[in-house]
């Protein structure tokens, strides 16, 4: 039976195993997985498993257009320990050594398998370096060999990454089978189990393509469908709305399917802020770190230099060799606000400074790496480099901090809260004075049982999904979704004569999908305009409404990133009314529920940035926001997690903290205050 | 800074039922006309919302008749320059034009394998359930399991 635009074809299907999302950690997944399941099966275990994606793998998440860099790779003269160091120093010390030395000692095994799938890595041979095509003939090596990869910085390594997520997909295609992929679905909700309702037991989505709603059943599920982007204003508000930094597909799908199956969240206020080439929101780090650049104000005062002072406001993360990212930002909005901008990328001294230093092959190659750096990752940048005429061996760049995103895998760490290693010292109880406040049902310290389980039974997550870790990246995403997918082959296979039941009869479901299209069929004749009609909302409306007031009230670029309790309290009251009319979403066609959807899922993760800003009482991010009624870092009283628990019936949020505890040593980190 | 399709040179991937561009898109941009009825030009495709276009170029590079090409958002970047590749298997090949009419091409490697030949699990060790949850499939035979020093475990 063939749907129709308001009856869609329902489609029930159950599987063990289900993956939402087709980026890099379910990629990650994909490939770990089936050896698993095949010596499971030889256990007398039968483990199926299917990967649903909103797009097509080839070219789906945020390493669509590909990369330049991957910026996890620790190598053999770098300790794990430094690395979750490194992302804890970043992420102003609030975050899970436990989490980040997991990935640290992990994650170089996912970039060997990359090298040998065929992406090229660039290398340093007798001191000159080659692209990752030329260096075989020169006598390069595999990294699995001892070959010495180019960096960009300490943890970065450059690739000529245009077909990097074509490549991990391949793999993880072949792995999986096609049969086990379904693109072209979106997942809207997750279900809860009938019998136990901290526990996942279905799924729901429909596809973008025909007429069909999808149900399935598992016993575990893999939610990775990556950050979330378009919440708050973008500063391009014409035809370039499009171009946000990080993908403008992302939409809070995970946070927001979590939230409502019950999942505790994490660090939700934490945000990322690039700083980045204006309006193309090219990447910087190549910049800095391998063409080593300076950024100025317009008078050539490289403002990291003239306002370290203001560092020494921020004991003892201030005192760090390299800042962490916001209080490089902090640095620089000190002289757009003062009215010293544009601020400027000087790409032409360091590009000079460069010719004398290189070889001249090396020189020759110069011109190519710089523009490649764009082409491979965000061709838009060249877009506005022709567009303006710019050479940066002639012309320096703007650069410009942008709209703020959520995302765990990056430079930010909101997220959910995840399961972690038991061999590296976690803590597994709850001892700090508001420790009664954790909801009763949650888990005691930081791991319980299954690594990367959520605290929703059969719910797991990795890349942007696990909270409180961030500096994960596309190697350290791919390598924390192949964690996941051995640890839920060993749920399944715990599980295995459990029957999961949904809690909502499927009809029901159904209904609440397509409410959009019916509410759309039912009221389009009222008026002679389609997009105005006082019994529905455009999903586009929505959004522009979600982004006012994220921008307006939630320390958007309108503010300077700014805000302050009362502002919040409008926009709670402001959100909770555009929540209710979410439930008027209208959808013209499937790619307008598409669109329906997406913003469903960015309203709510909006909200739960909302929520935690205004939970945590200090300004722990500064550069990416300030809450100017308590405009410090408060180390005395919030080092530590903010977490949250949403309830679906309800409709309301409980936030609470989470102990926090080094289980390396940061001081490391730190020179002495300079005052 | 969207894409668009020149009428000269689509051919609605030669009327199948799944046009290259639709399939690719991450956003689900691209759309087939079939009819003509959304943009006068039959078994065309385009794009059915250029201001959600992340110029990521999917739908351009894969494009097999050449038909797709970003003009550089009207909004924020003045008319004239444009960037544009073509990808074979191993290669990519950019021409770009700027605004002023300097023309520069770049060529960089894709990919140091044949497309599809990837071998998975080749070579790999068999997967043994009493590992299962303590280390990647990969670990020994990959090189990339960083053990870490002990001591700095502070709390172990
Ligand atoms: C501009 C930019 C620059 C970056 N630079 C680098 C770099 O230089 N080096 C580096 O190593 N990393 C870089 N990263 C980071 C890297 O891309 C991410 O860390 C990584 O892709 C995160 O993996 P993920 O699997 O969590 O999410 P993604 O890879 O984004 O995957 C999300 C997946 O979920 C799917 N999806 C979303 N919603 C749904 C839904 N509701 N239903 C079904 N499917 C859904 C999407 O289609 C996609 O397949 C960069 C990212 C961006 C955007
Ligand atoms: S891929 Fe190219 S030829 Fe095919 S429909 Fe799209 S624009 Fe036309
Ligand atoms: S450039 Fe990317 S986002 Fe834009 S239409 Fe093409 S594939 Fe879609």
């Amino acid at each position: 039976m063939a749907g129709t635009f308001g009856n869609p074809e329902v489609v029930q299907e159950e599987v063990d195993i289900l993956i939402i999302g087709g980026g890099m950690a379910a990629c990650g997944a994909a490939y770990e997985i089936m050896p698993w399941i095949g010596a499971a099966k030889e256990a007398g275990v039968d483990i199926t498993v299917k990967l649903i994606d909103k797009a097509a793998m080839d070219r789906s998440g945020a390493v669509a257009q590909g990369l330049s860099a991957i910026n996890t790779y620790i190598g053999p003269n770098q300790d794990p320990a430094d690395y979750a160091r490194m992302v804890s120093n970043d992420l102003m010390g609030i975050t899970r050594d436990d989490l980040a030395y997991d990935l640290g000692r992990n994650v170089d095994d996912s970039v060997h398998l990359f090298e040998e799938w065929g992406l090229p890595i660039w290398k340093t041979v007798n001191g000159e370096r080659f692209d990752g095509a030329t260096w075989p003939k020169e006598g390069g090596k595999l990294l699995k060999d001892g070959g010495e990869p180019v960096r960009s910085g300490k943890w970065q390594i450059m690739i000529n990454g245009e077909s990097y997520k074509w490549i991990v997909a391949e793999a993880a295609k072949k792995a999986l089978g096609s049969d086990n992929i379904q693109e072209r679905v979106f997942i809207v909700k997750l279900v809860n189990d009938a019998n136990d309702k901290n526990r996942v037991a279905g799924a729901v989505g429909f596809s973008t393509r025909e007429d069909k709603v999808y149900v399935y059943k598992f016993k575990a599920c893999l939610l990775v469908a990556g950050g979330c982007v378009n919440i708050f204003r973008p500063r391009s508000v014409g035809e370039g709305q499009g171009r946000a930094w990080y993908p403008v597909w992302n939409a809070g799908s995970t946070y927001t399917m979590a939230a409502e199956a019950g999942a505790e969240l994490t660090m939700m206020e934490n945000r990322f802020v690039p700083a980045r080439f204006k309006d193309g929101y090219g990447p910087v780090g190549a910049w800095f770190l391998l063409f080593k650049a300076q950024a100025t104000n317009a008078y050539g005062e490289v403002y990291m230099t003239k306002n370290k002072e203001l560092l020494n406001d921020y004991p003892p993360y201030g005192q760090a060799a390299v800042p962490a990212s916001c209080l490089r930002n902090h640095l620089m909005l000190k002289e757009m606000k003062e009215g010293r901008g544009p601020i400027y990328m000087d790409t032409v001294t360091a590009l000079a400074k460069l010719r004398e230093t290189l070889s001249p092959r090396e020189v020759k190659h110069l011109e190519a790496e710089a523009w490649e750096d764009f082409l491979d990752m965000c061709i838009g940048q060249c877009g506005i480099w022709v567009g303006e005429n710019i050479e940066p061996e002639k012309k320096n760049s703007e650069l410009m901090p942008t709209e703020p995103y959520l995302l765990g895998s990056h430079s930010g760490c909101c997220g959910i809260w995840a399961s972690g290693p038991e061999d590296v010292g976690a803590p597994t109880t709850e001892e700090h004075p508001e420790a009664d406040k954790i909801p009763a049902h949650l888990p005691q310290g930081w791991n319980w049982g299954y690594r990367s389980m959520t605290t929703v039974r059969g719910l797991f997550t990795a890349g942007d999904g696990v909270g409180a870790s961030g500096h994960k990246f596309s190697s350290g995403s791919h390598t924390e979704g192949r964690m996941c997918a051995q640890s839920m082959v060993k749920f399944v296979m715990d599980n295995k004569d459990w029957v999961p039941t949904l809690d909502t009869p499927v009809e029901d479901l159904v209904n609440e999908i397509y409410q959009p299209v019916r509410t759309f069929l039912e009221h389009k004749d009222y008026t002679t305009a389609i997009d105005v009609n006082p019994h529905y909302i455009t999903p586009r409306m929505l959004q522009f409404r979600l982004q006012k007031i994220m921008d307006e009230y939630v320390a958007g670029v309108a503010t300077y990133y700014t805000t302050n309790g009362h502002m919040l309290a409008v926009a709670e009251e402001k959100l909770g009314m555009l929540k209710e009319d979410a439930q008027k979403m209208r959808a013209k066609d499937l790619h307008e529920l598409l669109r329906a959807w997406e913003n469903y899922h960015r309203i709510l993760t909006a909200e739960a940035h909302m929520k935690h800003i205004q939970f945590r009482k200090e300004s722990r991010y500064p550069g990416f926001y300030y809450r100017m009624d308590y405009n410090l870092v408060d180390e005395e009283n919030w080092h530590c997690f903010v977490n949250s628990v949403y309830d679906k019936n309800t409709k309301t949020w409980n936030v609470f903290k989470r102990a926090h505890k080094d289980l390396v040593d940061k001081s490391k980190l730190f020179k002495p205050a300079a005052h | 800074m969207p894409t668009f399709v020149r009428t000269d040179k689509c051919d609605g991937c030669k009327g199948g039922d799944r046009t290259a561009c639709m399939y690719i898109c991450p956003h689900n941009l691209m759309k087939l006309d079939v009819d003509g009825s959304a943009t006068g030009h039959a078994m065309k495709a385009y794009n059915q919302e250029p201001d959600q276009c992340w110029e990521c170029y999917s739908c351009v590079k894969i494009c097999p008749s050449n038909a797709i090409e970003a003009r550089h958002y009207a909004d924020v970047v003045p008319l004239g320059g444009s960037v544009q590749p073509l990808r074979g298997q191993d290669s990519i090949m950019w021409s770009i034009k700027f605004r002023n009419g300097t023309m520069k091409r770049f060529k960089f490697p894709i990919r140091t394998t044949p497309e599809g030949s990837i071998d998975c699990y080749g070579g790999k060790p068999k997967a043994d359930l009493a590992n299962l949850g303590k280390a990647l499939l990969t670990r020994d035979v990959m090189g990339g399991y960083r053990a870490g020093n002990p001591a700095e475990l502070i709390c172990k």
